[in-house]
């Protein structure tokens, strides 16, 4: 009888379906996985030490690219734990604005993953079709902030303008049409027999497990835990919105993609009741307190008072009390969080970014063993896996 | 125990009122260092001792059956600091449950060369958080399944999240023509400071 060796095998760092730089070690039976084990950090870029020698105003950026394609999701976060130490809260219409956002930054990034997930099981026709509603919503992006990724539009204590004349309509525009384009997409796959047999039963994770890996998002809703901090720890303006929780019932892979196309459903929902507030009430989108936010462009060419506050406010910025804070917010992939420390000064002390991902490709050995090498990409891209969040 | 708490998740609290910093106080007496209510959650210092025993009390009594994050601070630059009075590195714990949608703090200060007790065998998801704890403080974790560096290179040499490594790095990396290989050289690269750190308050003329 012949013998069998366990059989090594490198997958990455330049893999197209490592979703980026994930170096996997896989140890193999043939063609079952025993174990996994994930080398990450290839793209660590230190930004955690930034932090602490950046303003707090100067931070804001460096949020857009953690989650690179949840980029409004990541300063939310941050904005938010900024404005509960300084003891503020923004306006009612910057809630609104940034939840709006907040919720296309879902439907970005689902379609991101689903575009991405398809294409790496052998759908191409999903990339497509996906990618052309991520153009419209880079579009939104852009006219708010000028940039189609990396917005750096939500600040502490508001966002950084008011939406530009005609915004309002595109974007409704958009919701009334991106039903019908979830359809598309729940066509090609939600009954394909491809789709089925590469998801179904695939990673099954349990409540206990899941709780135990630290699952947030999706991954513990595909579960069957129904935990969604819009609706158990609201923020923002998430407490005046209605919407739903999409619950899976086995906590496979198949489960977890209907959890996440029905979630773009109830994105979608949401984006409309803050587009009807909006379009009915006007007011000021960031506090009015000058010490935590830039004076209007007019006031500063008058005031003496005004051009002191603008210098100060982007040369030195704010000053936030001495104390700490864990600020949580529903990402598309998860609970993203930052834990800040202050000394009181005008940096952070300490920052830390509590990364979902992190956690989910952290249960990836546990995940996998006994699957065959080809669900290692299936289970990857259910993980939603993006590594400017998880190597930080 | 979570079976019966995970099919009414949300819809009800555990029976008892006590709160779970009331009852750390109850059954750890002495090793709960302090407590106090922070801006966001309950914050409880625990003695380094107890933590791995804590932990596995509030994770089966009290029901926190995730831990979210585990991070370290490095208190070393922190006005007011000093290394007679308290330990240079604090561990911090967040914990969650998500049957009575609470969350937790836990700190616990460690120096270097102590040992913190890991609470992988409590949570799973607590071993890689601890490596990264150990790859960017140096805090070592007791009992750790596999306590290896996690996000720095490969040979990587330092803790780069302590106060006193340098933000640029002691080290950068450059392609040797020569040798045809990446190559390691003592960074030459200057600190900068653009904006100062200041306190309110103070003036700097």
């Amino acid at each position: 009888m012949a013998e069998i060796k366990n059989y090594t095998l490198n997958f990455g760092p330049q893999h197209p379906a490592a979703h980026g730089v994930l170096r996997l070690v896989l140890e193999l039976d043939g063609e079952v996985v025993e174990k996994a084990d994930p080398h990450i950090g290839l793209l660590h870029r230190g930004t955690e030490k930034l932090f602490e020698y950046k303003t707090y105003l100067q931070n804001v950026p460096y949020f857009d690219r953690f989650d690179y394609v949840s980029m409004m999701a990541n300063e939310h976060a941050y904005a938010l734990g900024v404005e509960k130490m300084l003891g503020v809260e923004a306006p009612e219409r910057a809630q609104y604005i940034r939840v709006m956002y907040a919720e296309l930054t879902r439907i970005l990034n689902h379609t991101m993953w689903l575009g991405a997930v398809a294409l790496d099981i052998g759908a191409m026709t999903v990339f497509l079709y996906c990618f052309r509603e991520r153009e419209d919503i880079f579009d939104y992006y852009e006219e708010v902030s000028g940039a189609r990724m990396h917005a750096a539009y939500f600040r502490p204590g508001g966002v950084s303008k008011d939406l530009p004349d005609g915004l309002l309509e595109k974007i409704k525009g958009f919701t009334e049409r991106f039903p019908t384009y979830v359809d598309e997409y729940e066509t090609l796959l939600t009954e394909n027999r491809i789709w089925k047999q590469r998801n179904v039963d695939i990673a099954t994770v349990d409540k206990e497990a899941a709780l135990d890996w630290g699952f947030t998002g999706p991954m513990i809703r595909g579960s069957g835990v129904e935990w969604d901090l819009r609706k158990k720890q609201p923020y923002d303006v998430y407490d005046k919105m209605d919407f739903d929780i999409p619950v899976g019932v086995t906590g496979d892979c198949y489960d977890r993609y209907l959890v996440r196309v029905e979630e773009m459903r109830e994105s979608n929902r949401i984006v409309r009741q803050c587009i009807d507030w909006l379009e009915k009430n006007e007011g000021p989108v960031k506090v009015e307190d000058y010490k935590l936010s830039n004076p209007r462009r007019a006031e500063m060419k008058a005031d003496m008072e005004a051009l002191i506050h603008h210098f100060k406010y982007f040369q030195e910025g704010f000053h936030v009390p001495k104390g700490e804070v864990y600020q949580a917010v529903e990402h598309p992939k998860g609970e993203f969080a930052v834990y800040i420390v202050s000394d009181g000064s005008n940096k952070p002390y300490r920052m830390k970014v509590r990364a979902p991902g992190f956690a989910h490709i952290e249960a990836l050995d546990y995940m996998i063993r006994g699957h065959m090498i080809a669900d290692v990409v299936a289970i990857l891209g259910t993980q939603d896996i993006v590594f400017g969040e998880v190597d930080r | 125990m979570t079976e019966k708490l995970q099919d009414d998740i949300g819809m009800s609290a555990t029976p008892d009122a006590v709160s779970a910093v009331a009852s750390l106080r109850e059954k750890f007496g002495d090793q709960v260092l302090d407590s106090s209510q922070g801006m966001d959650c309950p914050v409880v210092v625990l003695a380094r001792e107890a933590i791995a025993e804590a932990c596995h009390y509030l994770k089966n009594e009290q029901a926190f059956e995730q831990m979210m994050d585990l991070c370290g601070v490095d208190l070393l630059e922190m006005p007011g600091w000093s290394s007679t009075d308290s330990p240079r590195f604090e561990v911090v714990y967040h914990l969650l449950s998500v049957s009575k949608n609470e969350r937790l703090r836990l700190k616990v200060g460690v120096n270097e060369r102590e040992l913190v007790d890991s609470v992988t065998e409590v949570w799973s998801t607590a071993n890689w958080f601890e490596r990264e704890a150990f790859d960017m403080y140096g805090i070592i974790f007791n009992h750790h399944p596999d306590l290896r560096r996690l996000l720095t290179d490969y040979g990587f040499e330092g803790h780069p999240l302590r106060k006193d490594f340098p933000v640029t790095g002691r080290v950068e990396m450059f392609f040797d023509e020569a040798q045809w290989r990446c190559v390691y050289r003592p960074n030459e690269v200057q600190e900068r400071v653009l904006v100062e750190r200041t306190w309110p308050g103070v003036d700097r003329g």
